[in-house]
């Protein structure tokens, strides 16, 4: 047995840790598949739990029979919506609304609901249990189409219930018979007036299809009970929200509920907020019996997507090819409950008429529920679907003006001082140089092969930007233990981003160690102090501040203790020898913490702030797209994508948050697209759903860093694990009309839409 | 309908009972081996790859039952004597993974892959892991990870 070669606590000076590229923390474990999942874990007298689910879109729920399956031998338990009732008075969960209850009461919402549970010693019998459940329902009218659902009679919800979580949501409290969750609204000059004086006005309509994360550790939770506490295994982004939201649903202090996260198998904004924590929690706690509930991949397309969404979008140009004004209505198909997507709506609302200087804009962006599975976050928190449609334009504008596509933007973008739609003022943004450098690697002015046979050739380009999503809270404690080793304690998950490393390479460059002598213990909310979650790119900033400014004070406490000791701190020392002189022997914990809330200031009613975002995000792509014009089929031949993420804490892990990100947002752009049918998901399983495999990556595929130095960062960084997807679909979608004159509005591009537009252009449309 | 069955374990001698309904992933995790992990149950993604009688399988789909006599290795043996796999080394030196849930999977069709070929091209190193999928979608990384552990077999070897 080799001994493992631990990095020595007190060995020569570290060097810089910060902008070097380490390798993760947890490198050794994840390739020899010994890393911890909750996907792996087991307890003694554990249960394991199967979802009987609804199979109508919307009905009133008349009956619900266990019995056969509550005589299966090997099961404990079955439970409704109505035994969870008993045990929770009012057991409606979610991060934005109190609108999803822990099993269906009443009405089921969607097809794939969770109506009822079965409790099991072996999965397998909870499985078989599972399909012994009959259910009836009274079908009501259901309404899927995000359009249709402003005005539809099928109303999904008869009354909203905004959690109150967040102050600008608490005007909908009460409203009834709307299928409207939130309507969000900016005002800023006067856009009527910009329309009737423009040279040109454009209107267009985009639509993006549902999508899955698919995170290939499918949800999975697990909830222990401990006497007058309860222990929850999850596999989730957000652990201070789970104690917090469990707590609440339970009527007991936070302290009671202990919320622990090992490694995540992905999670790209799937395993946020609250998923089955709620269902594990109450089942565990009326078994009196650990209860795990592992989502089979299927099962994963029932519980969260991503929204679909329909933009419609007005512009005015002057003779110059400035934009003058832009309208931009946005509806955001939620589906059956709120999720995050009012906050969607909202925050990323305000960012629909894109990073360009204009003075008249008005933006109406709507989060609407439909009889679909819920819609939530998926890295980018809406920003891919709001640049789809406004680069997309872009391009039909600059076309139509007879202007080269870079020039439009180049006149339009937002300059740094400049005011973006909500009146923040756009700063440490590397907007121009992010365009700019797409443009000169894939050699925009510069002639290509158009291609002569059936296989045309085109290129396209696209830039996007996204806010942070605030104000939000992250602390952090550092401690050093009496031998000088040093812990980093957080609720931040590392989900395959590296965060885990990032920080750690804060904190060495902080205290001048080696970032691999920093453990970084993971979430456990008894131990880890608040995070407010892991998600739309805000640990680096957030937890990253929160981070340096505790180990800046486990420094200062340090150097004092040493100076109490007469040791000089600048001199160099031993870390021990300070411990022991001031304990008399090794002995005691330095602990060092850190709190960081960024400033902001809440918008008027006009949607109008000073302060809307501590910073911005940027992501530019070109590609250069093969278009076989036989079959529709496309081939990026290159791929070039760039971002602004201040300074990189990390390089080679930034790098692969680029691709990664790129090519996610590719499946989604040419091949992902759940279908339904009735309300029913008719392809929720690898074979029929899409993701792009090691034969779909681009031929040649860049990924660069702009390095911009984002102020009151930590060590000038800021986060990147959204920002490539921004410009790859409309960027595509660029470059197929530059290759063969054929304009996509709708998601995904795939063969059959390519090729039906280029035989719908040529005047010989293919048959349905 | 259960059975007793017996097959080589990472090079150890195992027997247990399996139900006919059960698969080889189900039997692994009995034994604490959670490097093959089930994710789409349909042998599409690679997660749950093991090596049975010296052929790369999804375990997922091969039935326990079928393990009896068989030798069977997950990734748990590569680093049996506590030193890692070059493969393994060159997914950590080239940082060829992520979240890390697929890595496993990846790294025994890598194994399998060089085994076949010493020294493959982007094309042979795309096909053999065409059936392992990976969601965040490190495969730059897993392509340069693949040849640089064909230059650390090589370097080794000679």
């Amino acid at each position: 047995m080799k001994k493992i070669d631990y990095p020595q606590a007190q060995g020569p000076v570290a060097g810089p840790q910060v902008g070097t590229s380490p390798p993760r923390l947890e490198a050794r474990r994840k390739v020899t598949g010994r890393a911890a999942y909750v996907h792996n874990m087991t307890v003694p007298r554990m249960l394991h739990a199967k979802v009987f689910r609804s199979t109508v879109a919307h009905g009133r729920i008349r009956s619900i029979d266990v019995s056969e399956a509550l005589a299966l031998p090997g099961v404990h338990w079955v439970l409704t919506g109505e035994d969870i009732r008993e045990l929770v008075p009012n057991p409606y969960y979610g991060p934005a609304f109190h609108d999803q209850p822990v099993l269906a009461l009443e009405k089921v919402r969607y097809v794939g609901e969770p109506v009822a549970v079965v409790l099991a010693d072996d999965p397998y019998v909870a499985a078989d249990a599972a399909n012994m459940i009959v259910a009836e329902y009274d079908l009501l009218e259901p309404v899927y189409d995000e359009i249709e659902a402003m005005t539809s009679s099928a109303i999904v919800h008869e009354e909203l219930k905004p959690a109150g979580t967040f102050p600008d949501l608490k005007h909908l409290n009460g409203k009834r018979d709307t299928n409207i969750a939130l309507d969000y609204h900016l005002r800023r000059g006067d856009v009527e007036a910009a329309f009737a004086g423009a040279d040109r006005v454009f209107e267009h309509e985009f639509r993006t299809q549902a999508t899955m994360h698919v995170p290939l550790e499918p949800m999975v939770s697990m909830a222990v009970p401990d006497d007058d506490r309860l222990i929850i295994h999850t596999a989730s982004q957000s652990p201070s929200f789970v104690r917090l939201e469990i707590a609440r649903l339970l009527g007991w202090p936070e302290n009671r509920v202990q919320v622990k996260v090992p490694h995540l198998g992905g999670g790209f904004g799937a395993k946020l907020y609250i998923k089955l924590e709620a269902l594990v929690a109450c089942a565990a706690l009326i078994a009196r019996a650990p209860v795990k509930l592992s989502l089979t991949m299927e099962e994963q397309f029932y519980t969260i997507t991503k929204h679909p969404t329909t933009f419609r979008i007005k512009t005015a140009v002057d003779g110059e090819g400035r934009i003058t004004g832009r309208r931009c209505q946005i509806y955001w198909n939620g589906g059956a409950y709120a999720d995050i997507g009012p906050r969607v709506t909202q925050k990323s609302g305000f960012t629909a008429p894109g990073p360009y200087d204009i003075d008249n804009v008005e933006i109406e962006s709507y989060a609407l529920y439909t009889n679909r599975p819920p819609a939530g976050a998926l890295r980018g928190f809406g920003i891919p679907q709001l640049v789809w449609a406004y680069e997309s334009q872009a391009d039909l504008i600059a076309r139509a003006l007879g202007q080269d596509p870079l020039e439009f933007r180049r006149r339009n973008l937002l300059r740094d001082g400049r005011p973006q739609a909500t009146g923040t003022i756009m700063q440490d943004s590397a907007i121009h140089e992010t365009l700019e450098l797409v443009a000169e690697r894939i050699g925009w002015t510069e002639p290509f092969d158009r291609g002569t046979g059936p296989v045309k050739r085109g290129r396209g380009i696209a830039i996007g930007f996204k806010a942070s999503i605030s104000p939000t809270t992250s602390v952090a404690m550092v401690t050093i233990a009496a031998d000088g080793s040093v812990s980093l304690s957080i609720s931040t998950v590392d989900m395959g981003q590296g965060s885990d490393t990032a920080m750690a390479q804060i904190v060495a460059e902080v205290l001048g160690i080696r970032t691999q002598e920093v453990n970084v213990v993971h979430p456990d909310t008894d131990a880890t102090p608040y995070d407010m979650a892991t998600l739309g790119s805000r640990s680096t900033y957030h937890t990253g501040n929160a981070v340096k400014l505790a180990a800046e004070d486990a420094r200062a406490k340090l150097w004092a203790m040493a100076r109490e000791a007469g040791i000089d701190p600048q001199a160099g020392f031993s870390r021990v020898a300070v411990f022991k002189a001031h304990y008399g022997m090794q002995a005691g914990t330095i602990i060092g913490t850190g709190t960081f809330i960024p400033d902001y200031a809440p918008a008027d009613a006009d949607g109008q702030s000073p302060l809307v975002t501590p910073y911005w995000m940027i992501g530019a792509t070109a590609v250069e797209v093969e278009v076989d014009t036989r079959t529709g089929h496309l081939r990026i031949a290159r791929m070039i994508n760039a971002v602004d993420c201040g300074k990189p804490l990390n390089p080679r892990i930034v790098e692969t948050q680029i691709s990664g990100a790129a090519t996610m947002q590719l499946g989604f752009t040419l091949s992902e697209e759940m279908n339904f049918e009735a309300g029913q998901v008719t392809n929720a399983s690898f074979s029929d759903y899409k993701i792009p495999g090691i034969h779909d990556i681009p031929v040649v595929m860049e990924n660069h860093i702009i390095e911009a130095e984002q102020s009151n960062a930590p060590f000038g960084a800021k986060g990147v694990g959204e920002s490539s997807t921004f410009g790859i679909s409309p960027s595509i979608a660029n470059a197929i009309e530059d290759a063969v004159g054929v304009r996509l509005f709708e998601l995904p591009l795939t063969p059959e839409k390519v090729l039906r537009a280029i035989r719908d252009a040529a005047g010989n449309p293919l048959k349905d | 309908m259960s059975k007793d069955i017996a097959f080589t374990l990472n090079a150890r001698p195992v027997s247990v009972t399996v139900g006919s309904h059960e698969n080889a992933v189900d039997v692994l995790r009995r034994f604490d081996l959670f490097g093959a992990r089930e994710s789409c149950g349909q042998g599409l993604c690679g997660c749950c790859t093991i090596r049975v009688d010296g052929k790369p399988l999804s375990g997922c789909l091969t039935l326990a039952l079928k393990l009896d006599g068989a030798t069977v290795e997950t990734v748990e043996s590569l680093d049996a004597d506590g030193q890692l796999d070059p493969v393994q080394q060159a997914f950590i030196d080239q940082g060829a993974f992520q979240c890390g849930f697929c890595t496993p999977g990846f790294v025994m069709m890598t194994k399998h892959l060089l085994r076949d070929h010493p020294n493959p091209d982007d094309e042979e190193i795309r096909s053999y892991l065409s059936g392992n999928l990976c969601r965040c979608a490190t495969y730059p990384e897993i392509l340069k990870a693949v040849k640089d552990a064909a230059k650390k077999i090589a370097t080794a070897a000679a």
